[in-house]
């Protein structure tokens, strides 16, 4: 489906691209994952991945020495799926060190190698549905957790009636 | 919320007390406390049952406290992680590293 169909609600959200905001970014996702009716562990994972891609962005942010970037929060609210966009204005994040992050798992290794960092983007590809980096611009990454109707395929009457 | 530390101070262990939320911001804070009580001879306990958030950069700060308590001989672990922790632990992998107290009374 079209990312820009316009009959998507969208709430977008700049802030500094500092660390103590980080909890600021999350509580909107958390808000707007809530609303839509999404589980408490699904809300969980949103928040942790958004909080993870945040992170990330800042980090960047801090290695340049150039604190006064904005990072930039859009969340795309359609019927069956969250999809949110995490983007720092100016340089972005490396992908090189994207790619790096994408790779570490802490599984057959051994204690002496085990690193400080280098999980967010694992975590990130774990736990949402689809994810998506864009280059073009900057970097971004786009963020889908699908909502889960309880297996049951066609229940949209029952989501509708929910939240009224 | 953001974070809370508390310190009990035992003749034989520091037990800290983590509470609310973990992240970038917060986990500075967490390693400097952690750090700080390595002793050898001590014991170190982490108890996670009160934290609502925390992201790879609490997995950060407790792997330098890990390999920095190793070193010195002080024996590291956590108790009465949180699901949500415990979550984070297990898909990272790093729950096999962690060394865990359980069935501890608060």
């Amino acid at each position: 489906m079209d990312p820009n169909n316009p009959s998507a609600d969208v709430i977008q959200l700049t802030l500094p691209n500092r660390v103590e905001y980080l909890g600021v970014a999350r509580l909107l996702v958390s808000g707007v994952a809530n609303r839509m009716g999404f589980s408490y562990e699904d809300i969980e994972d949103i928040k942790l991945a958004v909080g993870e891609a945040c992170t990330n962005a800042v980090e960047h942010a801090y290695e340049q020495e150039d604190g006064t970037n904005s990072l930039h929060l859009e969340c795309r609210v359609y019927e069956d799926r969250l999809v949110i966009e995490v983007a720092d204005q100016g340089k972005g994040f490396s992908v090189e060190s994207a790619k790096k992050q994408a790779t570490p798992l802490y599984s057959g290794i051994d204690q002496e190698d085990l690193v400080e960092g280098g999980l967010g983007l694992y975590l990130i590809h774990a736990l949402m549905d689809e994810v998506v980096f864009h280059t073009d611009a900057g970097v971004s990454v786009s963020m889908t957790k699908y909502l889960r109707r309880d297996g049951v395929a066609g229940d949209d009457r029952t989501i509708s009636k929910n939240q009224i | 919320m953001e974070l809370t530390i508390q310190t009990i101070n035992h003749e034989t262990e520091h037990c800290v007390v983590l509470g609310g939320e973990i992240d970038a911001y917060t986990g500075p804070k967490v390693k400097e406390t952690l750090m700080s009580l390595i002793e050898p001879g001590m014991t170190l306990a982490v108890d996670l049952e009160a934290v609502e958030y925390m992201d790879s950069t609490g997995i950060g700060v407790f792997v330098a406290v890990m390999k920095a308590s190793k070193k010195a001989g002080c024996p590291f672990y956590v108790q009465n992680m949180s699901s949500r922790v415990e979550r984070l632990f297990r898909i990272t992998g790093f729950y096999e590293f962690i060394a865990i107290r359980k069935g501890e009374d608060k």
